[in-house]
């Protein structure tokens, strides 16, 4: 019965950690992207660039 | 130890292994209707912003913002402009890294990616612009 309390809290405990990180590697990709748009750092898809 | 119990401890450590990937892997919602209304907003601005880049008058602040950094390099004429349009680039990101923390359910990031973006937009910033290092001061990149 200890036992498995004890679990039960670590399994809690652990979903909580795992969602409160800071995605630090998603973060920056998703900065990227908006960088890229915002100073039109990419160029532009040729599809797109004949509908223009 | 009983069977069922080391059965849930290798869950458990299945979990945080994969649990951890996914964080890593994960992707942050960059699409919700504000946050793209912000982006269009900010890249039909950057247009007018360009040229005060490109000259040194304004700059990127090591906060994620933009400052104007020397005012005598914008005609007298422009420098109205110029700020106003300072002024609402700057609401914008706030509001951006606001909206980022915000579609993703956790307000409380607001701050680190606001760090995220400060240190993408100086390190993505084309030569010849002025980025503020560390202690605040403008440096020619």
């Amino acid at each position: 019965m200890r036992w498995s309390l004890a679990l039960t809290a670590c399994l809690l405990a652990s979903c909580v950690t795992i969602n409160i990180y800071f995605p630090a590697a998603a973060a920056e990709k998703a900065a990227d992207k908006i960088i890229d748009e915002v100073w039109q750092l990419k160029p532009v898809p040729p599809d797109k660039e004949k509908a223009q | 130890m009983k069977t069922w119990v080391r059965h849930l401890a290798w869950w458990l450590a299945l979990m945080l292994v994969a649990g951890g990937a996914w964080a890593q892997g994960a992707n942050l919602d960059i699409d919700s209707p504000a946050i793209t209304a912000i982006r269009n907003a900010q890249a039909a601005r950057h247009a007018q912003l360009k040229p005060y880049y490109d000259s040194g008058a304004i700059g990127l602040t090591r906060d994620g913002m933009i400052a104007v950094r020397d005012v005598s390099l914008v005609p007298l004429a422009q420098r109205a402009n110029l700020t106003a349009w300072v002024a609402e680039e700057n609401r914008d990101r706030a509001a951006l890294y606001r909206e980022i923390a915000r579609a993703n359910g956790h307000p409380e990031w607001e701050a680190d990616i606001r760090a995220t973006f400060a240190s993408r937009w100086i390190a993505k910033a084309p030569a010849g612009w002025y980025v503020q290092n560390a202690a605040g001061e403008w440096v020619r990149k």
